[in-house]
């Protein structure tokens, strides 16, 4: 009886053993973060590790407020996040911690009117309705945007985010621009004391509320109202122009913001210069340290880096996520040649 | 044989029963440790929970109990519009859950036929089973449209002139939560009822119909009277479950935070917005006032259950009730 559980074990150990050889090999990179762009980082760590069947990277999507605390503890190698990390928070964190940017959102206006037409919405008139100043779909300030298309004698109802989101920074953070009674009353934040309205949990909150409300208006990710066929908005940029927001529009953004682009690439895209650039866009950031704690996964990291703001770039149309524009790709390599161990750069080889 | 093992066995007799206590007491031990980790673990989170809220106790003191305005931009945090929801939003789901699970209750422990009992039984355990996200599901899509088509213009119109029934109707709001919490708790009175309905000595019930009670005094001073005690029980462990539901009341419950009397205007809940906000709530304060609405939340909790505690307590045993 003995002997035979002493065999078993014996089997058991060569059998874990051998297991862990290869995995002994690769390497674990760990990161956590937004929910938004985990589609496409899920992506992206499939089809890396084809090319470099070492890496292996492992995401949590767990929010961009827990992957700027997990990155500021180092309890990951990376975090991700939908908003730019604010000073107070950077000098917090153990060591130099930088932004890389690597793929576009943008957060659309849908709304639930007969026959769905295409409506144009200033930001300034965008700002008061969700304020509760303008509140029937046939306000003047609407239809004067609109002519031709048939406004109804009906209550606005505004549907927001109830969940902290980047959705809901990157929206109150355009209205916040175009609107200094927003900015003043209500502010920007993941998520903020609203005005008016009723909240809907996550995109398909939202857009279900919206759905089933006849005269509603709200807000959701641009893939989101694409995968979903909804009637989306065009607004009016900041040179006076309404645009409809699209892939290409969402990219027209950051070009138009790559000229004067801080070199820690925290900057917002909303209200971004450019007579094609869709007004409420933004960048979604990956967090690394610039001074990697550790060689292997440091280089990892890097090249992976490099990879998914190169190569990676073609997954994002399938994804419906828009590409970074040239400008700024040029800007992120001379970021990410800039991050070492030790002080020894890690991508000396390009 | 039976007399050379008797003497052996009686010498060993004092040894047997210090093994024998040595088991008891290590028996004790375990099952007190069993039950004092239980405390353990209660402690362990209020004085976590505690600790992390803190700062926002010390920054806001009682007028986080008092005023009603939640602002993470400002942090300003108020918890008043979230008590409320959440009471009200419960209260609202025991009105309408209680009676319809007591008397299904009733029904299948009284009066069913032996063959209806077993199927009805299988249904209510497999709506306890569902997924709170399916019912907040059901409630955008089907509930919220036909409160605000029907329900609530038909409300308005008769029962209008009472501020509970006045407001645009949504369709989402305080009454979407509490038929939807109703629905979720049912399964839960109906089944512990019918458990301690079906613990009433027959006795009861043949000592009731021998004086000539009919069918339906039988079951109300025989039956629920004995079993008063249990079916308190029954509602609180739904109430318990309402008050901490989170997902299908954060989906139609239209997470305002205010204070409106209209059963049609929206409300939020301490649950929902914990659950809502705390994944991307980043600075120190927001965070704070998150867990302290967690602490408010357990503390509310522990009163709800104490009252009704007192109240199991103040109705008093089977014995006395039936002697009256």
């Amino acid at each position: 009886m003995t002997g035979r559980i002493v065999a078993a074990l014996a089997v058991l150990t060569i059998m874990i053993s051998t297991g862990a050889g290869p995995v002994g090999a690769q390497m674990l990179v760990n990161g956590a973060g937004a929910t938004f762009p985990y589609p496409i980082y899920s992506k992206w760590f499939d089809e890396y590790t084809k090319i470099d069947p070492e890496a292996r990277f492992n995401y949590q999507s767990i929010g961009s407020g827990a992957g700027i605390k997990q990155i500021s503890a180092r309890t990951v190698d990376f975090g991700a996040t939908d908003g730019p990390m604010t000073d107070e928070q950077l000098s917090k964190a153990p060591g130099a911690l930088l932004h890389i940017p690597t793929v576009l959102g943008a957060v659309v206006a849908t709304y639930n009117l007969p026959g769905a037409p295409t409506v144009n919405f200033g930001g300034d008139v965008l700002a008061d309705i969700f304020l509760g100043k303008i509140t029937k779909w046939n306000d003047a300030r609407i239809a004067s945007a609109n002519p031709g298309v048939s406004l109804p004698n009906q209550p606005i109802i505004v549907v927001h985010r109830s969940d902290g989101s980047g959705t809901t920074y990157i929206w109150v953070d355009y209205l916040s621009k175009v609107s200094a009674e927003w900015q003043q009353k209500v502010g920007r934040n993941t998520s903020v004391n609203w005005p008016v309205g009723l909240g809907g949990k996550g995109n398909e909150g939202v857009a279900g509320q919206i759905k089933q409300t006849p005269g509603a208006l709200g807000y959701v990710e641009l893939a989101y109202a694409v995968k979903n066929k909804l009637p989306v908005a065009a607004v009016k940029n900041a040179a006076g122009k309404f645009v409809t927001p699209t892939i290409a529009s969402t990219t027209a953004a950051a070009a138009g913001s790559a000229k004067d682009m801080p070199a820690d690439f925290r900057v917002s895209l909303t209200n971004a210069p450019g007579e094609g650039a869709y007004p409420v866009a933004s960048f979604t950031w990956l967090l690394v340290y610039k001074d990697q704690p550790d060689q292997v996964k440091g280089r990892a990291l890097a090249k992976f880096l490099w990879w998914a703001t190169h190569e990676g770039q073609r997954y994002t149309d399938e994804l419906l996520y828009a590409p970074l524009p040239p400008q700024v790709v040029t800007k992120i390599e001379a970021t990410l040649k800039t991050m070492t161990f030790n002080g020894q750069p890690l991508l000396a080889a390009r | 044989m039976t007399t050379a093992t008797l003497p052996a066995r009686a010498a060993d007799f004092p040894r047997a029963r210090a093994v024998l206590a040595r088991g008891d007491r290590w028996f004790l031990r375990v099952l007190r440790g069993a039950a004092l980790t239980l405390v353990a673990v209660v402690l362990g989170i209020f004085l976590e929970m505690s600790v992390s809220a803190w700062p926002a106790v010390r920054a806001f003191g009682v007028r986080f109990l008092t005023t009603s305005t939640w602002d993470p931009v400002a942090e300003t945090f108020g918890a008043v519009p979230f008590l409320y929801g959440t009471l009200l939003s419960s209260l609202l789901a025991l009105a309408v859950a209680v009676p319809l699970g007591i008397a299904a209750a009733i029904f299948l422990a009284e009066l069913a036929p032996t063959w209806l009992r077993g199927p009805i039984n299988f249904l209510t355990e497999m709506v306890a089973a569902v997924p709170s996200v399916v019912f907040g599901l059901w409630g955008i899509f089907v509930l919220a449209p036909l409160l605000r088509t029907w329900i609530q213009p038909a409300l308005g119109s008769t029962l209008g002139f009472l501020p509970l029934f006045q407001g645009p109707p949504y369709g989402v709001g305080m009454l979407a939560a509490g038929i939807i919490l109703a629905i979720m708790i049912v399964p839960y009175i109906t089944a512990v009822s019918r458990e301690v309905l079906l613990a009433v000595p027959n006795t009861q019930r043949e000592a009731a119909l021998a004086i000539g009670a009919t069918r339906w005094e039988t079951t109300r001073m025989a039956v629920l009277r004995y079993a008063r005690p249990g079916l308190v029980g029954a509602v609180l462990l739904a109430l318990g479950r309402a008050l901490g539901e989170t997902m299908a009341v954060t989906m139609v419950i239209g997470n305002r935070p205010e204070v409106a009397a209209s059963l049609f205007a929206p409300g939020y809940t301490m649950a929902s917005v914990i659950a809502n906000e705390f994944a991307e709530a980043t600075s120190d304060l927001y965070l704070a006032a998150l867990v302290e609405m967690g602490l408010l939340l357990f503390v509310v909790t522990v009163i709800v259950n104490g009252l009704a505690r007192l109240l199991v307590w103040r109705v008093g045993g089977p014995v006395k009730q039936v002697r009256e």
